[in-house]
């Protein structure tokens, strides 16, 4: 088969694409177009990233399961041949030290064991009362005040900004602070040495607090890190860098689920009836879920490397060779979810992954589930008239982003 | 059917709990789940079909005896 592969015109001398590619104008929320014939003709296959390195890219829901457990595919990014997301990674991965985001077990199982704590079943659903509460007082300020809202301003950024405050232990009033700087170190347009200077910014933030907390624990995430580090468990450059990742990590991807589920949710009304009738939380769950599935917000793939040579699908990747998987591809690929492209709250999606798939699973998976759950669950009982006011042609979506987004979601009840 | 779990590959997600809360547990301290019930009756084996399919490290097993 290969040497037809390479004997096809099709194929042979075809221009690397260029990844990640764009999405079509007419359907902001669907995967790009390029993608689809991609994963059912070349379900691996190289692409030309920023840098112009060619890395694999996987598409597949099956292959993208059998590579993110093989202990061959390896997450650090200090190895030449690593598809660097943008020049602001590339430039810093040398400087940061071991932390969950970077390590192959079993150093990354011992590390994320260290972390993993706040992030236990029990102790997030205990916040949910607490979020319920918020998310509730929101919605009345929401309410009380102007028609039309921004439904960025007024919900989908405040959530997870106070949550994530709350959890580590990070006062609120820095919020502006820390929601503008999280954003920058994300944004992929802007420039290596701005987005270095962004994630410094924080990581000097976070710094002077975990200080404050060494001396004055509280019961958060950072005061727990730095009993940590008092124990000898853990190094204090860790403890920072990963109350920064936190930081940045849960901000924009739960506020683009906010905001972009109920756009999805506005464009399909039979679907946003389901969560306006029900109090029911498996029902929730499931939604929840479903429209992670559906929007897959990471829009620049999880990225490996090689370590060794591996055998897969009649190629070969070679060790040193880098990997992209396209999580909406895989997402969106038929043969794990028949008629992919619909939204079914109801469809079985617990499979989905957008928070990717093997040990680096999203640590905060938990706590996104539950805010979404709460907001979902909420936002539409309480405001049933909910719709957009703007046309979906006038929204201007984040294509540049880590993860995909609006900058606005002008909304009127 | 028994629930195997290969403990050293668990990171800790709860994906299993959320799956089956009656089968799966986790350590207070770091996360690692805990088997609550090796051999489940039948009517929790859906809920620990699911938690097999969604561990996202592969840790869990149920094999036919
Ligand atoms: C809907 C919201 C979210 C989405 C879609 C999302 C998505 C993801 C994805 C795809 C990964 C895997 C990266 C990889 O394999 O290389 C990941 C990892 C991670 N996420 Fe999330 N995330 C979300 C919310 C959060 C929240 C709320 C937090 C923290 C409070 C968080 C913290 C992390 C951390 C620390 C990792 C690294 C885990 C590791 O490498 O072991 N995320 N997330
Ligand atoms: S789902 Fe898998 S990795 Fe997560 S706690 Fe359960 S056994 Fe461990």
């Amino acid at each position: 088969m290969a040497d037809t592969l390479t004997g096809c015109p099709a194929h042979a001398g075809a221009p690397v694409p260029a990844y990640p590619m764009p999405r079509a104008e007419a359907c902001p929320l669907a995967p790009p177009p390029a993608v689809e014939p991609l994963r059912a003709e070349q379900p691996i296959t190289k692409v030309r990233i920023w840098n112009g390195g060619t890395p694999w890219l996987i598409t597949r829901h099956a292959d993208q399961r059998a590579l993110l457990t093989d202990p061959r595919v390896s997450n650090d990014d200090c190895e030449p041949g690593f598809p660097h997301v943008n020049a602001h990674r590339a430039q810093i991965a040398p400087h940061t030290p071991k932390l969950i985001t970077n390590t192959d077990a079993p150093e990354h199982t011992r590390l994320r064991r260290t972390v993993n704590g706040p992030f236990l079943v029990k102790r997030i659903e205990a916040m949910r009362p607490a979020i319920q509460k918020m998310v509730d007082g929101m919605i009345d300020d929401m309410l009380a005040g102007p028609n039309p809202a921004d439904l960025l301003t007024a919900l989908a950024l405040p959530v997870p900004s106070l949550v994530i405050a709350e959890l580590l232990g990070v006062p609120y009033k820095g919020h502006a602070f820390f929601q503008r700087n999280a954003g920058l170190a994300l944004d992929n347009s802007l420039s290596a040495d701005e987005a270095t200077a962004a994630s410094r910014a924080l990581g000097q933030y976070i710094d002077t607090l975990f200080r404050e907390k060494l001396e004055n624990p509280d019961d958060a995430v950072l005061s727990e890190m730095a009993g940590r580090v008092k124990a000898g468990e853990m190094e204090h450059a860790e403890a920072v860098n990963m109350g920064v990742a936190m930081l940045i990590a849960g901000h924009e991807t739960t506020a683009t689920m906010i905001s972009l589920g109920t756009l999805a949710l506005l464009q399909h009304p039979e679907q946003l009836a389901v969560l306006r009738d029900t109090e029911d939380p498996k029902v929730i769950g499931n939604a929840v879920d479903e429209l992670l599935r559906y929007l897959s917000i990471l829009q620049t793939g999880v990225r490996r490397v090689a370590l060794e040579d591996i055998e897969i699908g009649g190629l070969t990747i070679r060790a040193g060779e880098g990997m992209i998987f396209d999580v909406q591809a895989a997402n969106w690929d038929p043969e794990a979810f028949p008629e992919a492209e619909r939204l079914d709250l109801g469809r079985p999606a617990r499979q989905h992954q957008a928070f990717g798939y093997g040990p680096h699973q999203c640590l905060g998976q938990n706590l996104a589930r539950l805010e979404l759950q709460v907001v979902y669950g909420t936002l539409y009982r309480r405001i049933p008239t909910l719709q957009l006011a703007a046309r979906v042609d006038e929204l201007e979506f984040d294509h540049t982003g880590t993860t995909y987004g609006v900058h606005s979601l002008p909304v009127t009840w | 059917m028994r629930v195997e779990l290969d403990e050293p590959k668990c990171v800790a997600a709860g994906q299993c709990v959320m799956a089956s809360p009656e089968v799966f547990d986790q350590r207070e301290e770091d996360g690692v789940a805990i088997l609550l019930e090796e051999r489940p009756g039948d009517e929790l084996l859906d809920g620990v079909r699911e938690a097999v399919a969604v561990c996202p490290a592969a840790a869990l097993r149920l094999v036919e005896e």
